[in-house]
């Protein structure tokens, strides 16, 4: 893995993005979403992605704004259905978008799995649901798990608060939520900062995720969203 | 299973005949009640969230919240609303002295390692065997949404389910079988309602307490024959 490249633009960041590809898409709601990177990917013009997200879409912004220009085939999340996802609830009834509802837990456990070099592992998340069938079951002590196999991105584009030249990362609150294990699950990971600082100006102790997962990073004004729900 | 009488030495059901239903403030604060002190706790969005509202001064109760952090304080108001820190549910909130953050695949792993006293679910149908239903309607036309009530079902050491005993049309939601798509199986250890709360046992529910109405009254509305006097 060679260095991370510090990139001058989100379109420089998001290069070659191929049609097809899957992409995990760091994010909780607004927080951690990587606007930006979203914005130049709708601009770049990738098509048929799978996109791999906690959920699918705010608004009409960020993944949402992805999903209305047409661009993915597949959301994997856990949890599409919010007061302000009409975008995707659109295109999911009328049969333009695929999608695979995955446990909140696995999800994220899947693509740590991925990035960890863990070729599979018993869950006991699901066990006796819907979301269970068709899938292998052990009992391991007496308790019964469920097989889940990894989650691996081509790419992930990730929000993070700050980040060296090294390209190591740190993040900020609730904000974080994803990005760190999704960083680990992708061929090339892109990150959005907010903040870029010298060399040494990270404490190491604090690093949250290490430079040899990152590939690409580009600073961003920092934006926010009316966070939904808020008062 | 049938209605079995209460066991000789259990204590009976304590009825609360001199009022009507508990309203959902009440509900939540007499879960808040039963939380002991000093428990992690995730509260599920919706109505439990309320219960952290009820909490005495002084629990020391630590609230987990699955989106990466312990020790969450209350929804922010005004300028103390910043976009990086949200509950579950996706509303602001602020963080209390002793906070940590976290990242996803550690907040949903110290749910499964069963480091987590309690939590907290709403629900559309809870069995008498604890078995869960509460993220999808299983109709067509809905779109499901699982989010982490399926590793909140089966990490947190106690399972409890704050619901309206009833539906809108009058049917039990305390049911023999879940006719809705499970959330997880024989998971939830206790059922608070506006009608009654209600112990999960091997053999089946047991009224622990209720308002507005005697146990034999509910016991006629639900007719689950795994429902038991205490």
């Amino acid at each position: 893995m060679s260095r991370a490249k510090i990139l001058d633009s989100c379109d420089e960041a998001v290069a070659g993005i191929e049609d097809g590809s899957t992409v995990l898409v760091g994010g909780f709601g607004f927080a951690g979403m990587p606007f930006d990177l979203l914005d130049a990917l709708i601009r770049q013009g990738a098509k048929d992605l799978t996109i791999v997200s906690n959920n699918a879409g705010n608004g009409e912004v960020g993944l949402a704004a992805l999903l209305k220009a047409g661009r993915v085939r597949k959301v994997v999340c856990s949890f599409p259905r919010q007061a302000d996802s009409y975008v995707f609830d659109e295109l999911y009834r009328a049969g333009r978008v695929e999608l695979e509802v995955v446990p909140q837990g696995n999800l994220a456990e899947r693509m740590r799995a991925a990035g960890a070099g863990i070729g599979g592992f018993y869950c006991p998340t699901g066990v006796g649901t819907p979301l269970a069938e068709g899938k292998e079951t052990r009992t391991i002590d007496g308790r019964d798990y469920v097989l889940e196999h990894p989650i691996r991105g081509d790419y992930a584009l990730v929000s993070a608060h700050r980040a060296d030249p090294m390209g190591n990362l740190v993040y900020r609150k609730t904000a974080r939520n994803f990005g760190p294990v999704m960083a680990t699950a992708a061929t090339t990971t892109i990150v959005q900062v907010g903040e870029l600082v010298a060399l040494g100006q990270l404490d190491p102790e604090a690093v949250v995720t290490p430079s040899v997962y990152v590939d690409r990073i580009v600073r961003v004004q920092t934006r926010h969203y009316t966070v939904q729900g808020a008062r | 299973m049938s209605i079995t009488t209460p066991q000789p030495g259990a204590r009976a059901a304590v009825e609360h005949l001199d009022r009507g239903p508990l309203a959902m403030d009440e509900l939540a604060a007499v879960i808040a009640r039963d939380i002991p002190a000093g428990a992690y706790v995730n509260l599920g969005i919706g109505q439990p969230t309320r219960i952290a509202d009820h909490l005495p001064d002084g629990s020391g109760v630590v609230l987990h919240t699955e989106n990466g952090m312990l020790n969450m304080g209350p929804a922010a108001v005004g300028d103390r609303i910043d976009p990086d820190l949200t509950n579950a549910g996706k509303v602001p909130v602020t963080e209390l002295p002793g906070a940590a953050y976290f990242h996803h695949a550690d907040s949903f792993a110290m749910m499964r390692g069963g480091h987590l006293d309690v939590c907290v679910l709403g629900a559309y149908q809870v069995s008498t065997g604890g078995d869960l239903a509460n993220w999808h309607t299983g109709r067509p036309e809905d779109i499901p949404a699982v989010g982490g009530a399926m590793d909140l079902a089966i990490g947190a050491k106690d399972v409890y389910v704050m619901m309206t005993l009833f539906t809108k049309a009058g049917e039990p939601k305390l049911v023999p079988a879940c006719t809705y798509p499970l959330t997880g199986v024989g998971c939830v250890s206790r059922v608070y309602t506006d009608h009654a709360t209600f112990d999960i046992a091997p053999g089946g529910a047991r009224i622990r307490e209720t308002w507005g109405s005697t146990a034999a009254e509910l016991r006629r509305r639900i007719d689950a024959p795994a429902l038991r006097a205490r």
